[in-house]
């Protein structure tokens, strides 16, 4: 898709927390918000915004889906780039928005709406070319590809760069890194067994790895992941990787 | 939920996951195609590009699909092919009993076509007291073992070479036990040549047919195709309608595409195209070709400009290859004929959504399948189309059985949701009652199984959209 903005790193973005990010990882989304400031970037927060709308979408309800998608695109309508600190909800918004409203009145305002997103660490690595400065102690991580980050964003060289700037960090990659984990939003509920199949056996390749941290730039797939990491009582930390990369260069 | 799923795919998928050696015996050989796959394909722009002339070519064909097939069966009977047309199963199995009675022939030799085990064409004949004879070494490993394929091109690829080694050693009488593959296939195409010498009738599925030259073409890598087609006096071959292809100038990317990505072989051992019988100064062929054309739902499939993409299909299989679910349960637990992710989307198409609908809810939607199929069928946006289907809010559903899932209680759910998500200060009530609630969040319903693997996620105490306020932030 073409780019109808080409951002001006001084300039503002709209930041979209993500439904999980603001109930359950407000850290992962106030790092996020502080790395993009540090880089002289001016935040502004619609405190009207809510979920992208993915959840419904995927579970066959695309009516409801729609009310909430078009909520968005009325919250966010200045022509400001749009950043979203995860894969699945940018992939969401960018490649689906569209499709929601084809052939309707709506289209080009959900157009315009979509050509503005931006994964975080896309707008990170791309737009501002942030060189980030690693205080912290050397340790071992590994990462987790979420699946829309992969193929329908296709932003994960961007994260992975992020974390090759950090001297002290060494990536150990996971041996099926684009396999899924088994989230897949209520599939994880419809699906529970194959689901828990799946995500024991991610956990099991990350525990191979021998990493301490295991980073992911999508709270739905830390979610499962980490949750199954504890519900075995493996001492892997599992971290959005927005909050590791400001713990890390702040010096926390 | 007022379901009549015509199978127990809970009990399926329970039974698969807890079955190691099914699981092992998956993920060896799916990694091995994987792999292969890739191997094959190693310029990615390349096959891009060859995924997109792939797409061009059969999405032309579908779109002028009812002239391509009067040009089909015009070309085929000049070239002395007999033409026919099946509505449904039962009329293509008869169509089959009829030649067979006519030929007096007690059994029929087949080389491995997915559209005749659509028919069940074997319990069809057995019931009619006749015989079909798999002579695919795969087909005829499960056969041996009263099984049906658990896989589009491999499909006994859930047995390893011990197992196979039992099969034979149990089903074929006299034979001793060995575990030497090389001995395994020289048992069966011992056994095979017998069946092939005797047989009257030969059955094949078809790759692709030819519209402008009435041509029948089938890739195999174990020449029992070839035996089949041309060994018998009579060769019948059995297509869905989908697989009729404009002009011969379409035929090579589509192979490249189709080896490519099912075996990742450059090219199969065997090519055979079939363009007529025997003819008079010929010394070998069958003497009679007949050709069924099978329509099975697939009409009714056509008529939707999303879900017709669904007719794209070439049955490379490598879809299941890279599906996650698919290696885990393997194909027989999706209990019908094509499993994996094509499978999702076309079983309840052909079913009803009342009968395999459920299928569909088997996807993380993680990608993978739409990200390598050949002729680049959107997976994972027709399983969301059927999930749509199934609950039918907006009264629009085309597919049989539409509507069928939808339920007071879900719909109340999503209502709910909606109405949450569009109202700021419902929205941020939820959170702040979540949040003070904390971890005393009760595990029922949807927590209770999330929690039987995993610690429930800890709502934070102050929502971002608070901690944002409380600072102050710019919303202008």
């Amino acid at each position: 898709m073409q780019r109808k903005v080409s951002p001006d790193p001084s300039n503002k973005v709209y930041f979209f927390a993500t439904c999980l990010i603001d109930a359950v990882y407000p850290d992962a989304g106030m790092a996020a918000v502080n790395l993009l400031r540090s880089q002289g970037v001016e935040i502004l927060f619609p405190p009207d915004q809510s979920c992208c709308g993915q959840p419904a979408f995927n579970s066959g309800f695309i009516q409801q889906a729609r009310t909430v998608a078009r909520k968005q695109i009325h919250v966010f309508s200045k022509p400001y780039p749009i950043v979203v600190p995860s894969g699945s909800c940018a992939g969401m918004m960018k490649h689906h928005y569209p499709e929601l409203f084809a052939g309707t009145k709506e289209e080009a305002a959900a157009r315009d709406f979509a050509s503005r997103i931006f994964d975080l660490f896309e707008y990170l690595a791309t737009v501002l070319n942030v060189r980030l400065d690693d205080r912290g102690a050397p340790t071992t991580v590994t990462w987790h590809s979420s699946c829309h980050a992969l193929r329908e964003m296709n932003v994960v060289q961007y994260a992975k760069a992020l974390i090759g700037q950090l001297s002290k960090v060494t990536l150990v990659e996971l041996e099926r890194e684009t396999e899924c984990c088994g989230f897949g939003g209520t599939f994880a509920i419809k699906q529970a067994a194959i689901s828990a199949a799946m995500v024991k056996d991610k956990v099991d390749d990350i525990r191979r790895s021998g990493a301490s941290t295991l980073l992911a730039g999508d709270c739905g797939c830390l979610m499962n992941i980490a949750g199954a990491m504890a519900h075995g009582q493996l001492a892997i930390d599992g971290k959005h990787l927005a909050e590791f990369l400001w713990e890390r260069t702040n010096g926390q | 939920m007022g379901s009549k799923t015509s199978f127990d795919f809970d009990s399926n998928i329970d039974t698969a996951l807890n079955d190691g050696q099914l699981r092992k015996n998956l993920r060896n050989a799916m990694d091995i195609l994987v792999e292969k796959r890739r191997a094959i394909f190693p310029d990615s722009d390349q096959l891009q590009q060859l995924r997109a002339a792939g797409n061009a070519i059969k999405r032309r064909a579908l779109k002028k699909l009812p002239q391509l097939l009067e040009q089909l069966e015009a070309k085929c009977t000049a070239n002395g092919i007999h033409v026919h047309w099946a509505e449904d199963t039962s009329q293509a199995n008869h169509i089959i009993l009829e030649i067979m009675r006519r030929h007096e022939a007690s059994a029929v030799v087949k080389g491995k076509s997915m559209v005749s085990e659509e028919m069940h064409l074997n319990r069809f004949l057995e019931a009619h007291g006749l015989e079909g004879v798999e002579t695919d070494l795969g087909e005829f490993i499960i056969q041996l073992n009263h099984e049906t394929p658990s896989h589009i091109i491999v499909p006994a690829i859930h047995k390893n070479k011990d197992e196979v080694a039992a099969i034979f050693h149990e089903k074929l009488t006299g034979t001793p036990y060995t575990e030497d593959v090389e001995e395994l296939t020289a048992i069966a195409r011992r056994t095979l040549r017998e069946r092939f010498a005797d047989a009257k009738v030969g059955l094949s599925g078809v790759n692709f047919a030819i519209a402008e030259t009435g041509t029948l073409l089938l890739v195999e890598n174990e020449g029992n195709g070839r035996m089949c087609t041309t060994v018998p006096d009579v060769h019948v071959a059995v297509m869905g309608l989908e697989k009729v292809v404009e002009k011969l100038s379409d035929v090579p990317p589509l192979l490249r595409l189709l080896t490519g990505s099912a075996t990742g072989q450059l090219i199969t051992t065997y090519i055979n195209m079939i363009s007529s019988p025997r003819k008079a100064d010929e010394k070998d062929g069958p003497k009679e070709v007949h050709l069924v054309i099978l329509d099975n739902g697939r009409s009714s499939i056509l008529a939707d400009p999303q879900l017709r993409q669904t007719l794209l299909c070439i049955r490379c299989g490598t879809c299941l290859n890279h599906c996650p679910v698919y290696v885990r349960i393997g194909g027989h637990a999706y209990g019908h004929v094509y499993p994996g992710p094509i499978g999702k989307i076309l079983t309840p198409q052909m079913e009803g959504l009342e009968k395999a609908g459920v299928l569909a809810t088997a996807s993380s939607l993680c990608g993978a399948c739409g990200e390598v199929c050949p002729v680049k069928i959107p997976i994972p946006d027709l399983i969301r189309r059927l999930r749509y289907e199934s609950y039918d809010q907006e009264a629009a559903a085309v597919v049989d059985g539409g509507g069928y899932k939808k339920n007071f209680a879900e719909t109340m759910v999503w209502k709910g949701w909606e109405l949450a998500n569009r109202s700021p200060l419902l929205n941020e009530l939820g959170t702040r009652v979540a949040g003070a609630m904390g971890n005393h969040l009760p595990k029922v319903g949807p927590l209770k199984q999330w929690t039987s693997v995993r610690t429930a996620p800890r709502i934070a105490r102050k929502s971002l959209h608070q901690r944002l306020r409380d600072e102050g932030v710019n919303h202008e």
